[in-house]
């Protein structure tokens, strides 16, 4: 018996949790059916399409959108923006047209008429000595005696300057709604969100603002399926407000999907990071040291300091300083866990420089360091040699600079990363009819990590049924609100509401039951499709029968998180390991093969587990060598907003991945914990130390591009 | 400092890029292959090639999975919005729209083309599948199926037109390597990263077409 009533089933009893078992939603999602909020087409619907500012910085002092408004087809128009409003990012929204076609749209778009001031702006922020009043100091840290420690005459000391720039989350599915006003106090919006609970307070609080006169409750939020959200796709978002009230305006359903260069300008991006960086170890390898100026932007609003120095948070001797620099660029978004892959490539890449300073092999000298982890020190030592196993370190690592002749030279490189991910807020509501059939209702929404597998996996497993027995209908807020999927919390959320709800159902089902089978409830289980009394087969019941015998009434039952048991928990880490080869003549950098060694508590369903993983390491590929949101000196503007210049990795960039997921014993008591942050966090700092491995320089930023790489071998200094 | 102040302008921010629509646009279009030289997966000459089109909207028939269907465009649609916008077939997805991403892969005469990157009035006469025309009620494509069995999947906006060009990478390479797969595939691209599950799951598929049970 479990030790309390909603525990997880032991090892021993689980069939379906652990598995590895295939999407539920592949079928619809491979053969075109699922409908994305792109796909909404309603009767007489319009389309809307947005004008944003040219300028950087800038004043609007007229606006005239008189001829869009009388070209034929337009049926509303909308200043979102007018004259007077200071512009503080190229791309910022001015102007909505909603109209029959979309090329009439963006024809009347182009009739519209603006007058600016321009101003002066910022929109680059590498070099801190141009920033001028846009650069502010943003918090001192210090613990230790960090000068005492840095003049011992017995420490090695290592100096370098790292950096990360920004990057777009450049999901598929532009951001955007389809609104339709199905009375006038009452509004059905369809919205490409990873939070479809959270949008109608959102929305209704913004139209109110407006005057338009509606309740929460009368504000429906759909979402089946979302192209990619990664952090960008919280909230209702100013378009999303602006589409509702163009609705209203043309008394129409309205379809509003940002253009790919609005949304690749506008709708999200990851904070850059710089900074210099001192270490000091003993000769030993022990790390007694850390000093850091760091400095980076989110757009207007600036930066806060990545957590440094990461995971080895338990240096013994720190000062790190933080300046924020405002810029004239789209503001940041949440980034697949935020602000970790900033300090991972700040933290691993000094770490590993020092480690070559101390002419350590890294690997034994991340074991050395890993107490510096504090109580998970002993799990990154067993992630690191896994991923040391996987990767044949012993065999393929060599002293930094390849030793041999020819212009191609290969080098391995680590990174570790950690992450919370407890499970959010959830509520879940479980019915058990008498027929038979079971339904499991929350607002939940799926991004593609598995969320509908994951909770069929559950109520099935609890059931004690297979997974097509489970109906389940998320992704519309007529369900129980469910939490945002942000920061890796929807696993441990989900899954716990609908264990509790499984359970508490099940019970009232035994309780129905047992007198008929003769013994108390609590002898009874749920397995294989039945309800047997326990150790005695011969006394069961099918599902069904079971189910007749609740005569016309449905067990109704919800479930929350946080709830009682301790089903999920908090803290994960993992080590990843990159093995390059990086051509000298030309620059390019080529991935041989990536490791990932991770931790994320109780496995639910391990093929999407691992999916996350080897998405997370393509994803980490490309912001490592290739994708830059590239902002012009001169204009003010983004340089690459499309998908021919803003560069993600093809199938053919990625070499060979390996992923391990660490469970059993050790891990499985920790009950559920997310899994789509962390092991997208390392791949820049370990592509970027494979690099210096193999070149014997370090390339200071990423992304590690040819003219980067070919630019260091030039200087020829190890960092 | 402030810079001084501008004259008065027309501020068109679409009007920065090139764009095919633009450049089309209000214009009649004559629907040849040489006009539209650019388009590198341009069509071969439709029928009644020299006539002239637009600017207003024409009506035309398309091919689509076997199926004729009239529809009314400018000339300046392309065939990805005519599927979409027109015809409620949303299996192609718009996502560069400046054929890139291959999101919006379809088969035309069998071969593999960006509908974003086509007219509609281009794609007439020509015999066009899209993905809803590779499943048929609950029977999938083995495309389709090994993409389940290998997760090469996540958030699915990239899918459908990856398991087009797969289907028709396929028929042309029945026995691919890995080489082959990662170049012939190359003109599709995924943000969750799913290209690990992909790259076994199309040697899979290979296997299973082979096997004869393919049903498209």
């Amino acid at each position: 018996m479990p030790k309390c009533k909603y525990d997880w089933p032991e090892a021993g009893e689980r069939k379906l949790i652990g598995q590895r078992i295939s999407r539920v939603d592949g079928p619809v999602k491979t053969s075109g059916k699922a409908k994305y909020t792109y796909d909404v087409k309603l009767p007489g619907m319009l389309y809307a399409k947005i004008l944003g500012s040219p300028y950087a910085h800038a004043k609007i002092t007229a606006l005239d959108t008189s001829a869009a408004e009388s070209m034929p087809g337009v049926k509303a128009v909308r200043k979102i923006q007018d004259v007077g409003t200071e512009i503080q990012w190229a791309g910022d929204e001015i102007v909505a047209v909603a109209a029959e076609s979309e090329d009439i749209a963006r024809d009347a778009l182009d009739k519209i008429k603006i007058e600016f001031e321009q101003l002066p702006f910022l929109v680059n922020e590498e070099d801190l000595s141009r920033a001028g009043d846009h650069a502010k100091a943003a918090g001192t840290e210090k613990s230790g005696d960090p000068d005492k420690a840095f003049s011992d005459s017995d420490v090695v000391i290592s100096e370098g300057y790292y950096g990360i720039q920004t990057i777009t989350h450049c999901c598929l599915e532009a951001h955007g709604s389809v609104a339709e006003w199905t009375a006038p106090d009452t509004l059905k919006t369809y919205f490409s969100t990873q939070n479809v609970s959270g949008i109608p307070g959102e929305l209704g609080e913004a139209l109110r603002q407006a005057n338009i006169d509606v309740k929460n409750n009368n504000v429906e939020t759909i979402c089946q399926y979302v192209g990619g959200g990664f952090g960008s796709k919280f909230g209702a978002d100013r378009w999303g407000v602006e589409n509702a009230r163009l609705a209203k305006l043309a008394n129409k359903p309205v379809k509003l999907l940002l253009e790919r260069d609005i949304d690749l300008i506008v709708a999200g991006a990851r904070p850059s990071s710089y900074a210099k960086v001192k270490l000091a170890a003993k000769k030993d390898g022990s790390i007694v040291a850390w000093q850091s100026e760091s400095w980076g932007t989110g757009g207007p609003a600036g930066t806060t300091m990545p957590p440094l120095p990461y995971v080895l948070t338990g240096i013994p001797n720190k000062i790190t300083r933080h300046t924020s620099v405002g810029t004239n660029t789209g503001p940041a978004r949440a980034w697949r866990a935020p602000n970790h892959p900033q300090a991972a490539v700040l933290t691993m890449c000094a770490l590993e420089d020092l480690a070559a300073k101390l002419k350590m092999d890294p690997l034994a000298f991340f074991m050395k360091n890993a107490d510096l982890a504090g109580d998970r020190g002993k799990v990154y030592q067993e992630e690191l040699q896994k991923a040391a196993e996987l990767i044949d370190w012993q065999k393929n690592w060599h002293p930094r600079g390849h030793p041999t002749p020819g212009p191609i030279k290969r080098g391995l490189g680590i990174s570790m990363h950690t992450w919370g991910g407890r499970g959010h807020n959830s509520n879940c509501n479980v019915n058990i009819h008498p027929d038979g059939s079971v339904e499991v209702d929350l607002a939940s929404q799926d991004l593609g990590t598995g969320t509908r597998t994951v909770i069929k996996i559950v109520a099935a497993e609890t059931l004690g049924l297979p997974l097509e027995a489970i109906g389940l209908n998320i992704g519309d807020t007529k369900y129980p609100a469910s939490g945002a999927s942000g920061g890796s919390t929807t696993v441990g959320g989900v899954s716990a509401s609908t264990r509790r709800a499984c359970v508490d159902a099940r019970d009232q089902l035994f309780a129905a039951v047992a007198p008929g089978l003769g013994v108390p409830a609590d002898q009874l289980v749920a397995a294989d499709g039945k309800i047997q009394v326990q150790g005695d087969s011969s006394k069961s019941l099918t599902w069904k029968q079971a189910c007749s015998k609740l005569g016309v009434k449905t067990i109704q039952v919800t479930g929350k998180n946080p709830g009682p048991c301790a089903l999920g928990s908090s803290g994960v880490g993992g080590v990843e390991m990159a093995d390059v080869n990086v051509d000298t003549e030309t620059g390019i950098v080529k991935i041989n093969k990536m490791v990932c060694a991770q931790d994320c508590g109780l496995i639910i369903d391990l093929k999407t587990a691992e999916s996350q993983c080897y998405g997370a390491l393509i994803m980490g590929i490309t912001y490592a060598l290739f994708e830059q949101k590239i902002m012009d000196d001169v204009t003010g503007r983004m340089l690459n907003p499309d998908m021919e210049f803003y560069k993600l990795a093809g199938i053919g960039d990625i070499g060979e991945l390996v992923v391990h997921m660490m469970t059993g014993p050790g891990y499985d008591e920790r009950g559920t914990i997310g899994l789509g942050e962390p092991p997208v966090i390392s791949p820049g700092a370990a592509i970027s130390n494979a690099v210096a491995n193999a070149i014997g320089v370090r390339v200071s930023t990423i992304p590690i591009t040819p003219e980067k790489v070919l630019a260091a071998l030039e200087k020829g200094e190890v960092s | 400092m402030r810079r001084k102040k501008q004259k008065p302008e027309e501020v068109a921010a679409r009007k920065d890029n090139f764009s095919r629509r633009d450049f089309l646009k209000g214009a009649s279009v004559a629907v040849s292959g040489g006009l539209l030289i650019t388009e590198a997966q341009a069509a071969p000459k439709a029928p009644g090639a020299e006539a002239v089109a637009g600017p207003g909207r024409v009506a035309i028939t398309l091919k689509i999975n076997g199926k004729p269907q009239k529809v009314n465009v400018e000339p300046r649609v392309t065939l990805l919005d005519a599927l979409r916008d027109y015809l409620d077939i949303t299996g192609a997805k718009k996502v560069c729209d400046r054929g890139v991403c291959g999101a919006c892969t379809v088969i035309m005469d069998g071969k593999p083309v960006y509908a974003c990157n086509l007219l509609a009035i281009q794609a007439e006469g020509h015999d066009i599948v899209t993905v809803e025309g590779l499943s048929h009620g609950d029977q999938l494509h083995p495309v389709m199926t090994a993409f389940i069995e290998h997760d090469g999947q996540q958030c699915g906006f990239c899918t459908p037109g990856f398991v087009v060009a797969c289907k028709a990478f396929l028929d042309k390479h029945p026995n691919p390597t890995l080489d082959e797969i990662e170049e012939g595939l190359g003109g599709n691209l995924c943000r969750c990263g799913t290209y690990a599950g992909i790259r076994p799951a199309v040697l899979e598929a290979a296997k299973a077409m082979k096997g004869g049970k393919a049903n498209a």
